[in-house]
């Protein structure tokens, strides 16, 4: 079998994002830039599938500029053994990476493909499943446990209610949640195997992809900051007020 | 005229209030709001919904495939729905994330994840960057609009209408391909889970020593709710890491949060930003927990707490 | 697990490895690659990325750049502004007075940068030589080979957890050798410590000095900023007793870096240099500047200042030392990058003609980069007696270019500390404060600092005892008041004090190794990738 992986090349996850003065985006100059942290998962759990005996190849795959090889190199250091980048001039939005995904899954007839459940920064938390409709195959999000079973797959679901769990046929489509396991170290001679390991380059536009319709993104605002509240000065006057506002 | 469905969240017997919420949500969009309930033996949900104030018509769908909210089966059966209306309308809960992006996709069209604002029918506020950023999004002329809703932006609608149900026969199979097998419940007679709680009591450094932690606990179990610390109570070795709130930490945004002698740094502030109601207990009156707090009280949480379990009874 | 149970580090073989992706380290790493293509040559960078780890305030002379990278004006750094003016001012507490700017501040020609962006702008020209690039990791040991030379680097384990245990995602870190390692770690780097020590090689010098500063950057209101205006102030917030100042350089796009570096010979023990640096900001001469803005990012990091007389052998079998972890800072001029850059590359030169470092040593000391230190070795140690002295002295050894046949002596910053009780400091006039950031814990969030804090603690103490006992007594415990992450913390537990090492707030700036005066604290490196992610500093 073999297993597909979506990586996203985001903003990392410890960079104070500040919404520009002129509303017109977020700065990102010079910030650093990392795998999407969920699609790090989703490669570590495909690694582990292939460790376990249970998959013969891991392909990543990102859809973006050249900066994103980068990432896809980050992939292959991992462990992945070879990486697709659909070349995109600018970002696009998830159901145009969802038709595109789909075009390299008929390509590379995959048995499993795992995303990240969501990108942390525009948190659209929506290719995976597109990917899946499109496709017309079973999707199992915000995963924390996967059992593979021959043509199977058992998956423990992080619900708001608890933990779902569902069986899946394959191919299928997995999304990670958090929870799914910790993602290994790059080991520093495996930074200079990745070199060696290919890479390979298709045109978005080649893929006979539509985007549209595409959202209409407009300004860009910082969150409203939290107020200074009232003071009371004891726990009598405490409960009114919590009583009042109906938190108690 | 916007015409708004509302894919219905609910465990088979009981709503969820996340449902409530969207319907605030649709009252801002404008227009007629039909709720749908899809599932098996859902009569009661479906009546439940129709009470819902604002709510015009609830459209019932019972078939053996939908009994469980499985995306493969359920998208198909709302994308069929979907020729009536212009708005198409799920909670952002794990139910609504899992299933409308199924459905944007059979109609192909991009979702509006998170909502929390709505400026016309089609024009929204929504946050990205876990919410360091807001962003207007518009649809593009002529098209569907399907969302989710940000449900702790809104607050939920009221009972007291009564709306017309319609039982329609699902006009789709199910995908076949997935199975639900089981739902293990995160309580159990246990502490709610610290991420998901509607209510939190978090304790601080002030605290002193792991013992004395015990009083946090007591004061949430009191309160059924979940327990979390600052980061200087952790470091300090008070309480296991997976209960810190914060930047290193959780992220949460539960509808009341205590926070018992911490101080407020940054980073603490980073993971409750999103919290309802903050009510702070320190005996810094200087303590910057009090600039972001909703209710202050100056104050030893070891005597405040005691005198909020006598009023509470 | 024991180190015997442990498998043989995997090992990657280099001609030259360099420690410290910073200027020097670079400048060395692409100046090899000139001259030598075919020579294996790999940079370690402890920083998450390059430039993660740099901060600086920084102007630049473009002389060494201009060297190393003849048209790096076609394609310059993201953060590069021309000098346009230069002030000096003496502040009180509420008013300014204009100073004449002495030549070596003169900055006509020169450039205002963010030193972590000019890194992270060389390195990509360095991966196209074909220099390997590896940042994310940390260079925690040296390997000695059985010559008894540095035979190269050991990197450090990763995913081990708080008690030393091997945790899932467990990586052993290999070993890098080369004939030669070439140590760019900046000042105090934690290898350089050691192998000064191992080889002796300060033995005939005079201690090294240093001095701390803080930055942050900040975007103020529009109209504000007036791009390429440098400004240094001395004075105020400090008394004559402390040696320090401010730079304050507007940038394009309504942003200023500001910053404030205190000589770190302070003698009171009392004294918080972050302090120091927010109460600056609340002169009216800067808070105009800030009010209405915003601060962008915020760290820290020590400087060399002893200069010349400080300067320690640079060379070793095996190894040499280059830019700040030799301390080729001059202070009068407020600059290093230049001397690092020009280091780095003499070095490289030296290594692709002669293949070792030997000889390095003398070519350093004949160089314009030495000779540009003795000219102006005597001025910051007149600062020993104060401002004015200082001042005065500085004037003097200007004109007559060092020239006077004299030289100060330098003494070890951690002994400069008085006991707590035979100190009282003066008043210096602070104020309320009301600008960001609060305090120094938030400051930490600016500087987006992170260390997984299920790893050992980094910051060892040799002798926990002394803590509690002889330096509460004597100093009170001045690393909670030098450390300007709030790293340290004296908390009282069970009636007892106890040193609380708040270990993932580091920002890797080092004081603490250099300050304490018990001389307990050791820094070691942290997993690589951890510490500050500094976003234009």
């Amino acid at each position: 079998m073999k297993i597909l992986v979506g990586i996203k090349r985001v903003v990392d996850y410890n960079v104070r994002v500040r919404v520009l003065p002129d509303g017109s985006g977020v700065d990102t100059d010079g910030v650093k830039m990392s795998v999407n942290p969920f699609d790090e998962i989703a490669l570590e759990e495909a690694l582990r599938i292939k460790e376990a005996g249970n998959a013969e190849e891991v392909v990543v795959v990102s859809a973006g500029g050249d900066e994103c090889q980068q990432q896809l190199r980050t992939g292959l250091a991992m462990g992945a053994d070879r990486a697709i980048q659909i070349r995109t001039d600018g970002p696009i939005q998830p159901l145009a990476a969802a038709r595109a995904l789909l075009k390299i899954v008929e390509r590379e007839e995959p048995g499993l493909v795992i995303l990240g459940k969501q990108a942390i920064d525009d948190d659209n938390n929506q290719t995976g499943q597109m990917l899946a409709a499109l496709w017309d195959r079973p999707q199992a999000t915000f995963a924390s446990k996967v059992v593979l079973d021959g043509d199977k797959a058992t998956v423990t679901r992080e619900v708001d209610a608890g933990l779902e769990t569902i069986e899946v046929d394959l191919p299928a489509v997995i999304t990670t949640d958090l929870r799914l396991n910790e993602p290994r170290f790059v080991k520093l001679p495996d930074i200079m195997k990745a070199k060696r390991k290919p890479l390979d380059t298709v045109e978005f536009g080649e893929l006979g992809v539509e985007t549209g319709p595409d959202l209409q993104i407009g300004s860009h605002s910082p969150p409203p900051q939290r107020q200074k509240g009232i003071m009371v000065d004891s726990a009598e006057a405490l409960v009114k007020e919590l009583k009042n506002r109906g938190l108690l | 005229m916007s015409k708004i469905l509302i894919v219905a969240e609910h465990d088979g017997s009981a709503l969820n209030i996340s449902t409530a919420k969207c319907v605030s949500c649709a009252q801002a969009i404008g227009g007629d709001i039909d709720i749908a309930v899809l599932g098996q033996g859902i009569d009661a949900v479906a009546a439940e919904a129709a009470k819902l104030n604002g709510v015009n018509r609830v459209v019932s769908v019972s078939a053996a495939q939908l009994e469980h909210p499985l995306a493969a089966n359920w998208a198909p059966e709302v994308a069929a729905l979907a020729d009536d209306y212009t708005h198409l309308l799920g909670p952002s809960t794990t139910f609504g994330k899992d299933l409308m992006p199924r459905v944007a996709a059979l109609l192909g069209v991009n979702q509006f994840s998170d909502v929390m604002e709505v400026q016309d029918d089609g024009s929204f506020k929504r946050p990205i960057y876990a919410g360091n950023a807001i962003i207007e999004v518009r649809a593009p002329e002529g098209t569907k609009v399907v969302m989710t809703v940000r449900t702790a932006s809104w607050s939920q609608a009221e009972a007291g209408g009564s709306a017309d149900v319609e039982s329609r026969e699902a006009s789709t199979g199910g995908a076949g391909h997935t199975r639900w097998v089981g739902l293990q419940s995160g309580g159990d007679g246990e502490r709610p889970d610290l991420q998901s709680a509607p209510m939190v009591v978090s304790g601080g450094r002030a605290l002193g020593s792991a013992e004395k932690f015990e009083v946090i606990y007591q004061f949430a179990d009191k309160l059924g709710a979940a327990v979390g610390a600052s980061r200087a109570a952790v470091d300090a070795g008070y309480v296991p890491n997976d209960m810190q709130v914060g930047q290193t930490g959780k992220i949460i945004a539960p509808d009341l949060y205590w926070a018992f002698g911490i101080s407020g740094a940054i980073q603490h502030i980073t993971g409750i930003k999103d919290a309802g109601t903050i009510v702070a207990v320190n005996k810094d009156a200087e303590a910057p927990i009090f600039e972001v707090a909703d209710i202050g009280l100056v104050g030893d949480l070891f005597t405040v707490i005691p005198e909020i379990e006598e009023q509470l009874g | 697990m024991p180190e015997s149970d442990m498998p043989e580090r995997e090992i990657m073989e280099y001609d030259v490895i360099v420690v410290g992706a910073g200027p020097s380290g670079l400048a060395c790493a692409i100046r090899l690659k000139q001259l030598k293509p075919d020579l294996a040559v790999a940079v370690i960078e402890k920083g998450a990325e390059v430039g993660a780890h740099i901060l600086s305030g920084a102007v630049i002379e473009p002389e060494p750049l201009d060297r190393l990278i003849p048209d790096w004006r076609d394609d310059p750094p993201p953060i590069c502004v021309p000098v346009e003016n230069d002030e000096l001012w003496y502040l009180t507490a509420d008013k300014r007075y204009r100073l004449p700017t002495p030549p070596q501040q003169r900055n006509h020609g020169n450039f205002i940068v963010s030193l972590g962006a000019l890194c992270a702008w060389l390195a990509p020209r360095a991966e196209a030589l074909g220099v390997d690039v590896f940042p994310g990791y940390a260079a925690s040991d040296v390997v000695i080979n059985e010559a008894g030379a540095v035979g190269g680097v050991i990197i450090g384990d990763m995913g081990v957890d708080r008690e030393g245990q091997p945790k899932d995602t467990f990586v052993q870190g290999i070993e890098i050798h080369a004939p030669v390692t070439v140590l760019g770690e900046g000042c105090r780097g934690h290898l350089s410590k050691q192998l000064i020590r191992r080889f002796e090689l300060d033995a005939q010098a005079q201690p090294q000095t240093y001095g701390i500063g803080m930055k942050e950057l900040w975007r103020v209101a529009p109209g504000k900023s007036k791009p390429g205006l440098v400004q240094h102030t001395a004075g105020w917030p400090l008394d004559p007793a402390i040696y320090g100042g401010s730079f304050i350089y507007h940038l394009d796009k309504d942003r200023v870096a500001l910053g404030y570096v205190v000589g770190l010979d302070y003698g009171d023990p009392d004294f918080v240099p972050f302090e120091a640096f927010q109460q600056l900001k609340h002169h009216p001469m800067v808070r105009d500047l800030l009010e209405g803005g915003e601060i962008l990012s915020s760290g820290a990091r020590a400087l060399t200042e002893g200069g010349y007389q400080a300067l320690p052998r640079t060379e070793m079998p095996g190894a040499l030392l280059i830019g700040d972890s030799a301390g080729l800072l001059n202070v009068p001029k407020v600059k290093g990058t230049h001397q690092a850059i020009r280091s780095g590359m003499l070095a490289a030169e030296h290594l692709a003609e002669s293949g070792s470092p030997e000889g390095y040593d003398a070519r350093l000391r004949g160089s314009e980069i030495v000779s540009e230190l003795h000219k102006v070795r005597n001025i910051r140690p007149a600062f020993y007696k104060g401002f004015w002295r200082g001042f005065l002295t500085s004037a003097i050894e200007t004109v007559t270019l060092g020239k006077l046949p004299r030289t100060l002596p330098l003494h070890a910053d951690h002994s400069a500390l008085h006991f707590e009780d035979r100190y009282t400091a003066p008043d210096r006039a602070w104020r309320e404060r009301e600008l960001p950031p609060r305090d120094r814990l938030a400051s930490v969030y600016f500087a987006a600092t992170e260390h997984d804090e299920d790893q050992p603690v980094h910051l060892q103490i040799l002798e926990p005892d002394v803590c509690t006992t002889r330096c509460t007594e004597e100093y009170g415990n001045p690393c909670t008041r030098f450390c300007p992450a709030a790293v340290y913390e004296m908390v009282e537990e069970g009636g007892k004090q106890r040193l609380q090492i708040n270990s993932a707030n580091c920002v890797h700036c080092k004081t603490c190794d250099i300050k304490d005066p018990y001389q307990i604290i050791n820094w070691v490196t942290p997993e690589g990738g951890a510490g500050p992610n500094y976003q234009n500093l």
